[in-house]
């Protein structure tokens, strides 16, 4: 017997992959006690076993990812061992990877092939991680639950009758249900932390300017932001760490230095102080969300931090805003997609009508309301009426955030009001859209928050809380909620059932 | 608001996309549901007048050079029509 099906023997009989973290991982990397092929054969095997179940990802990557396990093994072999040299990951399908497909899980870009690597690809590669997939997502990254996909949603691996929230469905579900170690997503309004809420992972969002989103097919090009979805807040950290940074190829990211975050990593939260907005628990939403939320912010208080109410006044015009900045910017970045140069092209008898041809048959119910609505409230005679209110309201809730967090180091909030919906629960774009009133304002004042896990419903559906910092401040996130998730000691296991 | 037919087809217009009849009156009451929620945002006026740019925003610029230069074909063979190295499209005026 060689040392290669040893090695997976031992795993298989003592270790669950499915119990494997980034950081336990690369130890047994780096203890030669696995091979970063073991680790993706292994990693392909549970997504074969289950994903037909779950469909977190669109495409499996297995022959690239086999090549890509023997180039980490080779790596360590000569030494060159990274904190994330030989993971098997996932990467959300609207981050572009060279040579794969990059649907947006949209039929409009159905058969197209990235042509070049995303900053944050880029940066994994060079570390030898292992990409096994691309993973689903509502059509452009526009949903809660990944149930506007063009290419069927995924299912919540804590209920199958339930969403896994959205947009970064595909990857919440792919880490939660022990498919990957970690995922990539994107976050314009909370697209990483409410799936990472729903399926009861962690999910983290920096600040706007922190990380390159170069290589990411832009929706809200002011509030798109790439995100980590992880089982522990030390592994977030540990891919967030090469994912900041400036980038000459985004000019919208800073050149502000990036600290270790690992050397942030708090085990109490002594002399933390920390602000609990009134306005993120309202009425209506779920009692027990609100309960399971206020008892890890004891927690918190458990732990020596100073906790008291705050306010943040104007939260109540975040998602109006969102709803006017965003669809503005998305009918201005989706009119690319006219069938001329890459994707779908429907034939016409003139160029105008290829236009309408492509458009109308590619794009899925959603993209086409929003790109109706920005195109409305950007047109002539409106713009002043909605688009610059809305960029008003936007400095409103931006000096909300900066104000409080002139007296506190964090917020702490729900992730979302109520935990994970059922499949068609909600049916109008409306009440869809409320799914991320706690999420957005982030997104709006640019700043960074993490969702982790607080605790369960008696349903057994996982509860998120969202710590929230300042611009630039992410290691007081990582901290704080590496203390709490120490101090919850939670070991949430989904089901995989109906 | 209620948005009227009228409003829908010069906006469906605008961003090139055609809707069937019974489309157009499902958009026309989501939309309206829509700007209603947003409606709010009017109050928004005596409270913030002039749009202020963030002071940490800045210019970040680079030189011009091209890095790693693309293979112009990788960029052709995704195109739907073509000739030569060039992308085909249908005339613009007939």
């Amino acid at each position: 017997m060689n040392r290669d099906s040893l090695g997976v023997k031992f795993l298989r009989n003592f270790m669950n992959f499915t119990d494997l973290t980034i950081k336990s991982a690369s130890e047994l990397l780096a203890n030669k006690q696995v091979s970063a092929k073991e680790l993706a054969e292994m990693s392909l095997k549970r997504i074969k076993e289950i994903d037909d179940k779950l469909h977190a990802f669109l495409y499996v990557a297995e022959a690239e990812a086999m090549e890509a396990a023997k180039e980490a093994d080779n790596a360590i072999a000569e030494g060159e061992n990274f904190s994330l040299t030989g993971i098997p990951y996932a990467a959300k399908d609207n981050i572009l990877v060279k040579g794969m497909q990059a649907t947006a899980a949209s039929k409009i870009l159905e058969n197209y092939k990235a042509t070049y690597d995303a900053t944050v690809i880029r940066k994994l590669n060079e570390q030898q991680t292992v990409l096994m997939g691309k993973t689903n997502l509502d059509e452009f990254a526009m949903g809660s639950s990944t149930e506007n996909s063009a290419y069927g949603p995924s299912k919540n691996p804590f209920d199958l009758t339930r969403v896994p929230g959205g947009s970064s469905g595909g990857s919440a579900v792919a880490v939660a249900s022990g498919e990957v170690l970690f995922a990539l997503g994107t976050d314009t309004g909370g697209s990483v932390r409410q799936p990472a809420g729903f399926c009861g992972i962690v999910g983290f969002k920096p600040t706007y300017g922190r990380s390159s989103r170069y290589g990411l097919i832009a929706l809200g090009s002011s509030l798109d932001v790439p995100g980590v979805l992880a089982k522990t807040v030390e592994d977030a950290a540990s891919v967030f760490q090469l994912m900041a940074g400036q980038d000459s190829y985004d000019s919208t990211t800073l050149p502000k230095p990036v600290p270790d975050y690992s050397k942030y990593l708090k085990e109490d939260l002594k002399g933390l102080k920390v602000g609990v907005p009134k306005e993120y628990f309202i009425e209506g939403m779920d009692k027990e969300v609100e309960a399971v939320v206020r008892s890890a912010i004891k927690k918190m208080e458990e732990l020596g931090a100073s906790v008291s109410e705050t306010s943040l006044p104007h939260s109540s015009y975040a998602l109006a805003a969102y709803y006017i900045i965003l669809p503005v910017e998305i009918s201005a970045n989706l009119s690319r997609y006219d069938g001329i140069r890459y994707g779908l092209s429907v034939a016409g008898k003139n160029l105008e009508e290829v236009y309408y041809n492509t458009r109308t048959k590619g794009f899925g119910a959603e993209p086409k309301r929003r790109i109706m609505i920005g195109t409305y409230a950007s047109s002539a005679g409106y713009f002043d009426a909605y688009y610059k209110k809305a960029k008003l309201a936007q400095q409103l809730i931006r000096k909300d955030f900066t104000d409080a967090f002139e007296k506190y180091d964090l917020l702490v909030t729900p992730t979302t009001p109520a935990p994970a919906f059922k499949f068609g629960e909600k049916s109008d774009p409306l009440s869809m859209y409320l799914a991320d009133v706690f999420t957005v304002g982030l997104n709006i004042a640019g700043v960074p928050g993490l969702s982790m896990p607080a605790g369960m419903t008696k349903a057994g559906l996982p509860v998120g809380v969202q710590l929230v910092a300042g611009h630039f401040a992410e290691e007081k996130l990582f901290g704080a909620a590496h203390a709490l998730e120490l101090a919850l000691n939670l070991k949430l296991k989904p089901r995989l059932t109906g | 608001m209620a948005i009227s037919t009228d409003e829908v087809n010069r906006i469906a217009k605008l961003a090139r996309l055609s809707f069937s009849e019974a489309e157009k009156q499902k958009l026309q009451q989501e939309l309206s549901a829509i700007l209603d929620y947003v409606d709010q945002l009017k109050e928004v006026g005596g409270k913030a007048k002039e749009e202020k740019p963030d002071p940490d925003a800045v210019n970040l610029m680079r030189n011009d050079v091209a890095e790693s230069p693309d293979d112009p074909e990788e960029f052709l063979k995704q195109a739907p029509g073509r000739q030569g190295n060039f992308i085909k499209v249908k005339s613009v005026m007939e």
